[in-house]
């Protein structure tokens, strides 16, 4: 679906700072795959050079991000670089960014800030009809209809980041790009938004990427993952034999630093509990 | 050094008006909790979801928030009411925080150094800059940083990791009795985390402080702390050395706090239940996904 060639991304007009450094993996359809690492690898970087929102400095320096996508009307093949993915935004794409308090826009009720992010195609039909539809369908993600009435504000943080997945998912796009979607967010919550996540994409079969620094996440939940270091790839394969079988060192620290319920405690580390 | 229990929590609740500017309704943020930490220095950790009550306990321990029921005495002393009451100064050096947010928790206007250096002047624990600077530096090492390393430097200049560090080394600086950490490594990174969380431990056994850890990760409660209490609905549902809570539950909202921690080497059950015969993108309807997922 997105083929990533060599790609280096980076910041600035005078100068250039690389935060990607010749990456290359792709992406096919009907998976969910996991991008990881440490603040600072390039893994949100990557993610928006994945988007094609280069409205903040944001430059491909060398090498292609390129996208495959089929139009739903017409049925007509679409091959475009990322740069040109505008159009494909909020109808073949969507995106979740992270922190779902910065996101939202704090003056605007949820209503809006849905019905604003959706393509012509789907805005058919009277306001009070919309409506019912996208209360009809924030419903199964466990939010109720007076939720379109509220401000950001006035919403906990796990309801606000479920309006988001929502939102990503109403236009049933092919591809779904998740920026850190729970990192804020507490376990039983977290759980919860992930589930609703891979329902997501098995239901439509299209295509998840998730950028997160938790493994744990990873393990759980994608099929193929792709693990950052200082703007590279250390790694990159299927989950589980990833996990079964790191090769690089950096893969095994991570994975060895995972606290884990019923192993070793930091008591017994230090010694006879002083 | 006295006997007396560190902190001695009893019945302690909290309310909070909600609704109408008449006639709301209370409702109970934390209700009727007691726990107490013993003289020996340990980690007591307070696990739960958010909205649990676990922060607002925080923050009556931190003397941020007071008590609507109950009492809090520290090292056998009342934190509040008119008898005998600790006075800020004597209870700031006894007590100290460290917060979620540690870009939040320093100015960003001010070299760090300035920052760990007024602490020291304000709390009345260095007499001169240069005392102060020497106690900064000595707090500063027990985190493995040093005043030279970060000296002149402002906060978007360190890391997540590094910056949580000096917090720690802040909330060292009058040598505490007690720090209260609310959630200081959600925001640090997975590979950073136990760098943090493995420094807590060091600081207990070599300094002999006392830390209450407020968490939302079992994981991370399980392998630091000596004792663990589970909150729900402001509650304490359960507490106890974490082997035994953990290792044999007997409460539900335990086990689904468990359950829900996203750990290597077991996947979740409920993602083989999930439903996967939605139709294919080719024959979708036109108005979107029309059944929204039913694991919500």
């Amino acid at each position: 679906m997105i083929s990533i060639d060599n790609v280096t991304v980076g910041y600035g007009t005078a100068g250039f700072i690389t935060a990607v450094d010749g990456v290359s993996f792709t992406i096919g359809s009907n998976e969910i795959i996991g991008i990881a690492g440490e603040s600072g690898s390039g893994k949100s970087t990557l993610m928006r050079a994945l988007y094609g929102d280069f409205s903040t400095g944001l430059r491909i320096k060398s090498g292609t991000v390129t996208g495959r996508f089929t139009d739903a009307a017409t049925g007509k093949a679409i091959e475009k670089p990322s740069s040109q993915f505008r159009d494909l935004w909020w109808d073949q794409i969507s995106y979740i960014p992270q922190g779902s308090m910065s996101v939202l826009n704090p003056l605007m009720k949820i209503e809006k800030q849905v019905v604003d992010g959706l393509p012509k195609r789907e805005r058919g039909g009277s306001r009070r009809e919309l409506r019912a539809r996208i209360a009809k369908f924030l419903a199964g993600f466990g939010l109720e209809e007076n939720v379109l009435d509220a401000y950001p504000h006035q919403l906990s943080g796990g309801m606000r980041q479920r309006v988001l997945v929502a939102i990503a998912a109403f236009v049933n796009p092919r591809l779904i790009l998740a920026d850190e979607p729970t990192t804020a967010l507490d376990v039983v919550v977290q759980k919860k938004i992930l589930l609703m996540m891979v329902e997501i994409q098995r239901r439509l079969q299209n295509t998840l990427v998730l950028v997160s620094h938790d493994l744990g996440v990873h393990y759980q939940i994608t099929d193929r993952l792709v693990i950052m270091y200082k703007g590279r790839i250390v790694e990159a394969g299927r989950t589980a034999e990833i996990f079964a079988n790191p090769r690089h060192d950096y893969t095994r620290n991570l994975i060895a630093s995972l606290p884990r319920l019923h192993g070793q405690r930091a008591v017994d580390r230090v010694g006879a509990g002083a | 050094m006295s006997d007396a229990p560190i902190l001695e929590v009893r019945n302690v609740s909290r309310s909070y008006r909600k609704g109408g500017f008449f006639g709301g309704t209370h409702f109970k943020a934390v209700d009727n909790v007691s726990f107490t930490l013993p003289a020996k220095p340990q980690v007591f950790s307070i696990v739960g979801e958010s909205g649990s009550g676990k922060t607002t306990l925080a923050r009556m321990v931190l003397r941020l928030v007071e008590p609507s029921e109950g009492d809090i005495r520290l090292l056998g002393r009342p934190l509040t009411g008119k008898e005998g009451r600790i006075d800020n100064l004597e209870f700031r050096r006894l007590v100290q925080p460290i917060f979620q947010n540690p870009f939040e928790a320093f100015s960003a206007y001010l070299p760090i150094e300035d920052y760990l250096r007024r602490t020291a002047l304000n709390l009345k624990v260095a007499r001169s800059v240069e005392e102060a600077d020497r106690l900064a530096d000595r707090a500063l090492r027990s985190v493995n940083l040093s005043l030279e390393r970060i000296r002149g430097k402002y906060i978007r200049q360190f890391s997540g990791g590094e910056l949580q560090r000096i917090s720690v080394a802040r909330a060292l600086i009058p040598q505490p009795k007690l720090i209260v950490a609310d959630e200081p490594v959600s925001m640090v990174d997975a590979s950073l985390r136990m760098s943090i969380v493995n420094l807590f431990r060091t600081i207990v056994e070599e300094q002999g402080v006392s830390f209450i850890y407020i968490t939302h990760d079992l994981s991370t409660a399980y392998y630091l702390s000596d004792q663990v209490a589970i909150m729900n609905h402001g509650r304490v549902v359960e507490s106890g050395v974490p082997t035994d809570i953990l290792d044999n539950p007997s409460e539900a909202y335990t086990r689904e706090l468990m359950a829900a921690i996203p750990t290597v080497g077991e996947r979740w059950s409920e993602l083989d239940a999930i439903d996967s015969t939605y139709p294919t993108h080719s024959s979708r309807q036109k108005t979107g996904l029309n059944q929204p997922p039913a694991n919500a």
